[in-house]
């Protein structure tokens, strides 16, 4: 297990410091729509990403978060703009980017030790070497004992911690996270982000998660940014001068996270007012 | 059952299998229960039906009767067909529906995985899939009839091929369709290429629609191969049937069916095998196929 540290450390050491990890340089992103129109998620979109940051995106529903992340992935491209991760330009998927989605993306017909595997074997591990290394990754999530089950067979906390380790064994230097714990109960939704925590800490990946909970936010990471209804651009910024090792369920009684909330709060209440207005018109 | 004393007096345990025990003989009572409807419900029939026989409502002429179907089996198994040995004629109905089958399904699931993944060449095909699709297929016996000859299998198996190839096609178009974006997503983040795509995530996916096909493709195979030597054959199961018509033999008509249904069960059962075994994975497999 350690030795497994060490080595995702040092693979992340030949990065160059100066570096930022993730770049967004005035992105817009406009799709069709099927009634032939045109819908603008993005719009003038900038955000740049430290390696090794914690970097936590809220903001109201359909502000284009989740089009943030696909545009950092390479599954999808920029109408207007540039988004450069590691130093460059996004041109498809990047071998160094991991994604948890929202839903549950594990192979339904594979076994938790075969989706853990199927990473490094799409990336032409031979298949001894990949069960071996998605052995210590279950156990690593705190899966062991379950390597034969299928993911109907699990909970839905436990299937959270198969994607997680299924994205982590390839090692990502950036990590992207899409409203990964939303379907879950509170007390999971705590204990996962925990365990992400302890998980992140002997990585020093960098980190985009999105979510609409800002407590999560504030609990996760270094950074907060809160993003306008859409189209959306960056409407705030927020250092969480939070000491670390944290316990998420244990941070928000710290009256310096209270402040922080009330903060970033205020900057989001409105944006979230917009989105609540404009849903309501097209409801009526 | 919900004395308190049995409660105190004996260990939990006993209490729960006490209790599973008897949801156990009320699911064995049930199960009983609808077997014995079964077999009355076939008596029913089978008698009703020798019984108008007999009193002459029905006439066995045109409409056989059961223990006619029965002595024409056992005439066919013990002194064989018109055609030959009975046993030749099933199994040259057999490999006519089961090359047809296989053929069939490998084309229509090859097709069907390039168009549902080419949206491209999809658009392009659509319409003549559709016509095509659209138009009786049975009629193409008669050109195969022609151009194959009626001598052989090649005919009959081209006419269940067709006929089980579109089947075959659209449930594997529509599964590919189907297949969840953020399985795709996740397997192109995790470092899938295009052909890993198809064989590790898309086929995969996709096998649920693909295999609930075969059900009902395998008895358009047996179609084909019956009809295909109805239109012109020298053997087979579907020339008894012709030639019993053209006797006015009613009973050698059912006769032929039954061995037909008998066919068509068996490969039923074997296909219910192999979708259990291979969607495994899936909640509540075997529950769903056994009903």
């Amino acid at each position: 297990m350690l030795a497994m540290t060490d080595s995702t450390a040092s693979s992340h050491s030949a990065q160059d410091p100066l570096l930022p990890a993730i770049e967004l340089r005035t992105v817009t992103k406009q799709f069709r729509t099927p009634a032939r129109g045109i819908y603008t998620a993005l719009r003038d979109l900038s955000l740049t990403i430290q390696p090794g940051e914690f970097c936590a995106v809220v903001g109201p529903t359909g502000s284009g978060k989740s089009t943030t992340l696909s545009l950092i992935s390479g599954l999808d491209r920029p109408t207007r703009g540039e988004v450069i991760v590691m130093g460059q330009p996004v041109q498809g998927v990047n071998a160094h980017v991991g994604f948890v989605f929202q839903t549950d993306a594990v192979l339904p017909w594979r076994s938790v030790l075969d989706n853990v595997a199927v990473g490094p074997m799409f990336r032409g591990v031979r298949s001894r070497e990949a069960h071996t290394r998605a052995r210590a990754w279950i156990a690593r999530v705190g899966l062991a004992g379950f390597e034969d089950r299928y993911p109907h067979q699990l909970s839905g906390g436990m299937r959270k911690r198969v994607a997680l380790a299924q994205t982590l064994i390839n090692e990502p230097q950036i990590l992207l996270m899409d409203e990964p714990f939303s379907a879950l109960d509170v007390q999971t939704r705590v204990l996962m982000g925990n365990e992400l925590l302890t998980l992140w800490s002997s990585t020093s990946a960098s980190v985009v998660f999105v979510t609409h909970d800002l407590e999560e936010a504030i609990a996760l990471a270094d950074r907060v940014v809160v993003l306008t209804a859409g189209p959306a651009t960056v409407k705030g910024s927020y250092a969480i001068d939070l000491p670390r090792p944290r316990n998420v369920s244990e941070i928000r009684f710290n009256p310096r996270f209270v402040e922080l909330y009330h903060t970033i709060w205020e900057d989001l209440r409105s944006e979230v007012m917009i989105s609540y207005e404009r849903s309501k018109q097209r409801a009526d | 059952m919900n004395a308190p004393s049995n409660v105190l007096t004996e260990p939990p345990d006993s209490s729960v299998t006490d209790e599973v025990r008897r949801i156990r003989r009320a699911a064995g009572r049930r199960r009983l229960l609808v077997n014995a409807l079964r077999v009355l419900l076939l008596v029913i029939i089978i008698g009703g039906w020798e019984l108008g026989a007999r009193l002459g409502i029905i006439d066995p002429f045109f409409w056989g009767q059961p223990s006619g179907i029965w002595d024409q089996l056992r005439t066919w198994v013990t002194e064989g067909t018109s055609q030959g040995p009975l046993w030749e004629q099933i199994l040259v109905t057999l490999e006519e529906a089961v090359l047809g089958f296989l053929i069939g399904v490998a084309l229509g699931v090859t097709f069907g995985v390039i168009l549902g993944r080419n949206r491209f060449l999809a658009d392009v095909f659509s319409p003549y899939i559709k016509a095509a699709n659209s138009i009786p297929r049975v009629v193409l016996g008669s050109i195969f009839a022609v151009g194959f000859g009626i001598i052989g299998i090649q005919s009959k198996v081209a006419l269940a091929v067709v006929l089980v190839f579109f089947i075959v096609f659209f449930n594997a178009f529509q599964g590919v369709r189907e297949v969840d974006r953020s399985l795709l997503a996740n397997a192109r983040i995790l470092g899938a290429n295009q052909w890993r795509l198809t064989t590790a995530v898309i086929i995969p996916s996709a096998l649920t629609w693909i295999i609930a096909s075969l059900h009902t493709s395998f008895s358009f195979a047996l179609v084909g191969a019956v009809v295909g030597e109805f239109l012109g054959s020298v053997e087979g199961l579907g020339e008894l049937i012709r030639v019993a018509q053209a006797n006015f033999n009613a009973n050698g008509v059912f006769a032929a069916m039954a061995i037909l249904a008998a066919v068509a069960l068996t490969a039923e059962t074997l296909i219910t095998w192999l979708e259990n075994r291979l969607i495994r994975w899936r909640p509540n497999a075997t529950a769903e196929a056994t009903l």
